[in-house]
């Protein structure tokens, strides 16, 4: 029997205490909703006023996210007061960064940032980095590396800077504006979604100030600390182009009906299976390609994983897709799809394809349709550094779904332009080949030796299965070998697995 | 029966990308071009880099066409120079308007084999017809060389000599169409239709392909590999084509047992050229299983 005599203090009980005491200070509000929402505390009139509150100071570790791709203004905005404010030696923890992040050059040679983080780098920035630019080397990890990496702690996010196109006073975020039709719009908030719950601190940054509640969210205010509001966090243009478009390229669509026709004969395309697809333009015809497969042997797709496009959309609209789980949307089609359908659901990047969480979505992948800049005769796939060994790319989500897909197609061409896609020795590592089980290019196919059911069943169904190691000699008669790139001994980049083990490393290029 | 023909799918000779590549997209023919596609400043350009094309690059058991400049450009005899040595399957004449320009372009060809060492004969050559002039003399044409496999339409150069422009019916091409069928299966040749220039038509493009084939034609140039894949269709036996075909067969071999050449197939009469006919679709459907993509 439980002793209530037991309980200190209770005997003190009264119906006044605690923050409501009469003594305290703490008052009921009074004022009408409406007049609350002006009230709020957390919106602050400037990104520097936010910086101050949230007690940034040197040697932390900030955050952004990519959903705005190349027409985001929110990392160079924010970094511009950060250094205005004289702040120094910062860690920038981006879930990527693309062409438009080159002004980060300037925040780097000033010593504002001394280490990135990311899942890509491109342009200026990339070629910069590569060319010995930063004394620490940056850290790329997969989208589940990085979930990984701040789940375990191995990445502490001491203030995030979320941008969103849609926020009320209280910091209920989202990548959409359901008041109106107007401003940014970026869909899922998948990767800002993990940074709001680890970081320390959460500052939203919105062009859109709603009232509350501005629900559905991806981000909910228990996790926001400020909300600023600023004229534009991005060109929409930048931001979301309509649709993604079909490709016309004759050579792309080769590569689509091979890839679309393995997947049919593999054994995986039945009734309720599930998939993912790229952005490039040989994913989006193999979605094509396989809606038509569908209709004609009336199948249907459970789910659809990942970066979301307008074609899966559409699938989804005609009943072909059952469900679409959603971290990153890439066009304005999937992006007005997760503000209007039901079963179009946005998820984080844990909840996506971390290994540490209790479950990821990319585990439960029958296939996953992946690019590649290159693939080596072990099927090691860069997707990170070109031809001359500088970096213009990002490691995505693609070890990840490469690990967790039943089976992993990689489509590229034999050759691009004088240089083989098909090689001995890719030059970095960014997905093991182990965990790829089909190369398909415009001159054939290969199949993991790993796989002989695959390679057995393609055979049968008449495709143009050849090995690896010939693709490579058909590619290398036609163009050569070409001649090793040179590198210095620095180290600019590491290459993390989705473990957060290190897979490779970048060295700089010699000039 | 001679190598299928359905799809001849035309290259700039001076587009290295799209020389390497041509064999992958499954057309029956590959026709490098030296002539219209290729400005007078890229003239020489294209002629070395298309020989270097046919005698280093591998494209498997695909027929490989040579488009030359007509002799009279001044082009004509420098580009079968260097081409005929480099041993194509056939040279296309261009804008041929009759048997002269054939005989001609012959002489200069059989010269070269001569001289290179390559056997007398062996390259193929096949006539594109594009004047009003030439589809006259296309009974001429057909029958003026051995070497000719065929002959061609060349619809654009054609409708500006009749001052009309292209429909998308093809009103205009009926007679040159009509004429060139006719004077090339006269002669035992193939007749092989103009290109279809609207790319992103693809309904308009079977339209058209349905049409000709139905015309007698045995294929068409095509310029966009997107192309292939619908024109294979048209021009691949339909399953049910393909079992009345082999009904036929069945009922006629029945027939010869028993010392009859004629047999009756569900009240319809089974002669010779019913089971001709029969026998060419059977072989054309199976010429066309050969898989497209072969180690190279």
């Amino acid at each position: 029997m439980f002793d209530f005599d037991k309980i200190p203090h209770i005997n003190e009980v009264s119906a006044c205490h605690g923050a409501y005491d009469e003594n305290n200070i703490a008052e009921k509000s009074l004022v009408s909703f409406a007049e609350r929402q002006q009230e709020s505390k957390k919106v602050l009139p400037s990104i520097e006023e936010a910086i101050k509150r949230v007690g940034l100071k040197d040697g932390m570790t900030i955050s952004f996210h990519h959903h705005f791709r190349n027409g985001d203004y929110v990392v160079n905005m924010v970094m511009d007061v950060i250094a205005k404010m004289g702040f120094k030696h910062l860690t920038l923890a981006a879930s990527s960064l693309t062409d438009c992040h080159w002004p980060l050059i300037d925040h780097i040679k000033n010593g504002v940032i001394d280490h990135i983080e990311t899942s890509g780098l491109r342009g200026k920035l990339g070629d910069a980095v590569s060319h010995g630019l930063m004394d620490f080397p940056v850290i790329f990890r997969s989208h589940g590396g990085r979930a990984a990496a701040i789940e375990t702690g191995e990445l502490h996010i001491d203030v995030a800077f979320l941008g969103a196109p849609s926020c009320d006073p209280y910091g209920n975020a989202n990548g959409y504006n359901r008041d109106s039709e107007e401003g940014s719009c970026c869909g899922s908030l998948g990767y800002a979604k993990l940074d709001a719950l680890y970081a320390d601190k959460c500052i939203i940054i919105t062009d859109h100030l709603v009232s509350f509640p501005n629900t559905p969210f991806g981000i909910p205010e228990s996790q926001v600390d400020y909300v600023v509001k600023v004229d534009n966090i991005g060109d929409p243009n930048g931001i979301m182009s309509g649709a993604t478009r079909y490709t016309k390229n004759p050579k792309e669509l080769l590569i689509a009906k091979y890839a679309t026709e393995a997947i049919v004969a593999s054994g995986y395309f039945k009734n309720n299976f599930s998939m993912q697809m790229g952005s490039g333009g040989a994913s989006l015809a193999v979605a094509r390609y396989l809606r038509e497969k569908m209709i004609e042997q009336d199948i249907k797709c459970r789910f659809a994983l990942g970066g979301i496009t307008g074609q899966i959309v559409q699938m989804h609209e005609e009943g072909l897709v059952r469900k679409i789980l959603d971290v990153q949307s890439f066009d304005l089609i999937a992006a007005n799809s997760v503000k209007n359908n039901r079963f179009h659901q946005q998820i984080d990047a844990s909840y996506y394809a971390s290994y540490v969480n209790k479950g990821a979505a990319v585990n439960q992948l029958d296939f996953v349709i992946l690019s590649a800049l290159e693939v080596d005769t072990d099927f090691n796939v860069n997707v990170m550094t070109g031809s001359d060994g500088v970096i213009r790319g990002a490691v995505g989500g693609h070890p990840d779904t490469a690990a967790g897909a039943s089976m992993t197609v990689v489509v590229c061409p034999l050759l691009r332009g004088r240089i083989p896609t098909i090689c001995t020795k890719v030059n970095t590592i960014c997905t093991p080949g182990k965990t790829v089980d089909v190369v398909v290019t415009d001159q054939g196919m290969a199949v993991n030796p790993a796989r002989p059911e695959l390679k057995e069943r393609f055979i049968a169904a008449g495709l143009p299965v050849t090995t690896i190691e010939k693709l490579r000699d058909r590619a290398e008669r036609i163009v050569g070998t070409p001649e090793p790139i040179k590198y210095t001994d620095k180290i600019v980049g590491v290459l993390m697995y989705r473990d957060n083990s290190v897979i490779d490393v970048i060295r700089q290029v010699a000039d | 029966m001679s190598r299928l023909r359905r799809s001849m799918l035309f290259v700039p000779g001076n587009n290295p990308g799209m020389i390497r590549d041509a064999h992958i997209y499954g057309s029956d023919s590959i026709m490098f071009d030296l002539e219209d596609s290729v400005a007078i400043t890229e003239k020489d350009a294209a002629r070395f880099l298309v020989y270097k094309a046919l005698t280093q690059l591998r494209y498997g058991s695909k027929e490989l066409v040579v488009r030359i400049n007509d002799l009279s450009s001044g082009l004509g005899v420098a580009d079968l120079e260097a081409i005929v040595r480099a041993r194509p399957d056939v040279i296309r004449l261009p804008k041929t308007d009759s048997a002269k320009d054939v005989i001609e372009c012959e002489r200069e060809i059989e010269r070269i084999e001569r001289e290179a060492g390559i056997p007398v004969g062996s390259t193929g050559m096949m006539a594109a017809i594009e004047s009003a002039n030439g589809v006259l003399n296309a009974k001429e044409i057909a029958f003026s060389s051995k070497r000719l496999i065929g002959i061609a339409l060349g619809a654009e150069d054609y409708v500006t000599d009749l001052k009309t422009t292209r429909s998308p019916e093809g009103i205009e091409l009926m007679f040159a169409r009509g004429m060139i069928v006719n004077a090339a299966k006269a002669a035992g040749i193939m007749a092989l239709d103009t290109v279809y220039s609207d790319v992103n038509n693809e309904e308009g493009f079977i339209a058209e392909a349905t049409m000709i084939r139905k015309m007698g034609f045995d294929g068409k140039s095509v310029i966009n590999p997107r192309q292939i894949a619908p024109l294979h269709a048209v021009f691949t036996p339909s399953e049910k084509d393909l079992m009345k075909a082999h009904a036929i067969m069945e009922a006629i071999a029945e027939a010869n047992a028993r010392g009859s050449g004629v047999a009756s197939l569900k009240g319809k009469m089974i002669d010779k050229p019913v089971v001709a006919r029969a026998q060419y679709l059977l072989e054309m459907a199976e010429r066309a299983k050969t898989i497209t993509v072969e180690e190279v």
